[in-house]
């Protein structure tokens, strides 16, 4: 289980996390909307351990993360994996050697076993025979799927997703999306998606929460959310020009 | 008046709090590579792929350069000696100069501007895209991943490229003695070793350590450091080049002077 309690990050003196609280099942599948710039991805950096908050406390099962060492924090994160909005994959390597990184970097592990697992994991995102390609010499689409065949390469049991429909064609989008789904329904592995892709969020998620100014103003199931009378989450979901999203940064704009 | 004295003083402040945040977080970041540098596991091979993009591919330009000062030397130094009528000392010059100080240095700056900026630019374009996020992310730790293998290579290969740029240096001054002043080659040689002794060649050797330190940590520091995308990248890379020239020049009088007040 994931539990976040009173979540604060300022970046200078701009607060971009403000008393985030938040509660994740294992097993589960939560899907965390909200505009661009909201704190989402600052948010899984939290979870994965690579900020520390200025406030507040995450615990990884049961593990308050402020308070492990890096021996203990590193152990946690091999069962982690993180997929990046922009792939992230390692220029200098290989397509084969970022895939395996984890494995290479962390085990004992033998070459035709590694071999074995990076195929493995390139096919669950449907990618063949690219091994020995630079990352330099894949689409953008591509190089978010070699991520993502790198987060589950390490056999995670929590996979963070930022954004991985972002960026990539509808036939993509589709078949990540299943594969979200297929890791949930056969291994269940927890997922946390950060995601604006409202397709997408409705069809992985087991429950999507709603952040906004920094914190979560709304949680719930999908036909919850697709139901809540909250004037920001019923703005968002529908895409709509008009709201208090939007008023709310036009007065901003007409104050100052 | 007051009012200029006042915000001269607030931009003064200003400066000397940037200088000592600045120069914190470089200790800071220097204390952690070398508490990494004895945390298992060790990987040679990293600082063997650094120790060839550092050195050996820095060689042919430290030679070409190194070449061109021993010549540019060699007939500076002719042109007073020949009025005095020593022509047979600018030997002497030309050994200790390069020894004791040109080969140190200009190697330095050759590799600061080549090396030092390539490291700035490859780790602030890995932070932009957010490789160091998942260097962690994967539980390896970017200063024993990215800044270890940097810092051992430039402290083994400066020190090497250094006697290279010291035998080219004198080998262009050999040429321009020889061949252009008719001085002897026998007696340009003779004159050369007599003129050099080990301390000499150890101070300039020695120095090279301190200045490959330099190198890999300023330019670390700067593309860990990158923010805002490529203008960052950009802007790093040239504050990196320009800090690491003037870091290494401040270094070298430092050195000269202990080398000369406190073991003449």
């Amino acid at each position: 289980m994931i539990e976040i309690q009173g979540l604060v990050k300022n970046f200078g003196s701009h607060r971009v996390l403000n008393e985030l609280s938040l509660k994740i099942d294992s097993g589960s599948t939560c899907v965390i909307i909200g505009r661009s710039g909201c704190g989402k991805s600052v948010m899984l950096k939290h979870i994965m351990g690579i900020l520390r908050p200025d406030k507040g406390s995450v615990r990884v099962d049961g593990k308050d993360l402020s308070g492990l060492g890096e021996r203990e924090l590193n152990a946690l994160r091999l069962k982690m994996g993180y997929v990046f909005q922009g792939g992230a994959l390692f220029d200098s390597l290989t397509v084969g050697e970022n895939v395996g990184f984890g494995l290479i970097e962390h085990t004992n592990i033998g070459r035709d076993e590694l071999l074995e697992r990076i195929e493995e994991s390139l096919s669950l995102v449907d990618l063949h025979g690219i091994t020995n390609l630079m990352p330099s010499q894949l689409s953008g689409g591509m190089k978010k799927r070699v991520s993502l065949a790198r987060a589950l390469c390490i056999k995670p049991n929590l996979i963070l997703y930022d954004e991985p429909t972002t960026g990539v064609d509808p036939i993509t989008a589709a078949s990540i999306n299943e594969l979200i789904r297929s890791l949930h329904d056969k291994l269940k592995v927890t997922s946390i998606v950060v995601t604006h892709d409202m397709k997408s969020a409705y069809k992985v998620a087991d429950r999507i929460a709603m952040m906004y100014h920094g914190k979560i103003i709304c949680e719930g199931t999908v036909d919850q959310i697709q139901n809540s009378p909250h004037p920001v989450v019923h703005q968002f979901i529908n895409g709509l020009a008009q709201g208090p999203i939007t008023e709310t940064i036009e007065s901003g704009m007409k104050v100052s | 008046m007051k009012i200029i004295s006042y915000s001269f003083f607030i931009s003064v402040g200003r400066s000397v709090r940037t200088l000592l945040y600045y120069l914190g977080g470089l200790a800071s970041l220097t204390m952690q590579t070398v508490h990494q540098i004895f945390v298992p596991p060790f990987k040679g091979y990293r600082v063997m792929v650094q120790i060839k993009k550092a050195g050996f591919d820095s060689l042919p330009i430290v030679i070409l350069v190194s070449l061109f000062i021993g010549f540019i030397f060699a007939l500076q130094s002719a042109y007073f000696m020949q009025r005095i009528g020593s022509e047979m000392y600018i030997a002497s010059l030309v050994a200790l100069a390069l020894v004791r100080e040109l080969g140190p240095v200009i190697t330095a700056l050759v590799v600061a501007g080549r090396v030092g900026a390539s490291i700035t630019a490859e780790l602030g374009s890995m932070q932009v895209t957010e490789q160091i996020d998942a260097l962690e992310a994967f539980a390896s730790n970017p200063i024993k991943y990215l800044v270890v293998p940097r810092l051992l290579a430039l402290i083994i290969v400066l020190p090497i490229l250094t006697l290279f740029a010291d035998i080219v240096g004198i080998l262009g001054g050999y040429l321009i003695c020889v061949y252009k002043l008719g001085i002897s080659s026998s007696m340009y040689l003779q004159v050369t070793f007599d003129s050099l002794l080990p301390k000499d060649l150890n101070t300039g050797l020695f120095k090279t350590i301190f200045f490959g330190i330099i190198i890999a940590m300023i330019s670390c520091y700067e593309g860990f450091n990158v923010e805002g995308g490529a203008e960052g990248v950009g802007q790093s890379t040239t504050r990196s080049v320009v800090l690491t020239f003037i870091a290494i020049i401040i270094a070298d009088c430092f050195f000269t002077a202990i080398f000369y007040f406190v073991f003449p």
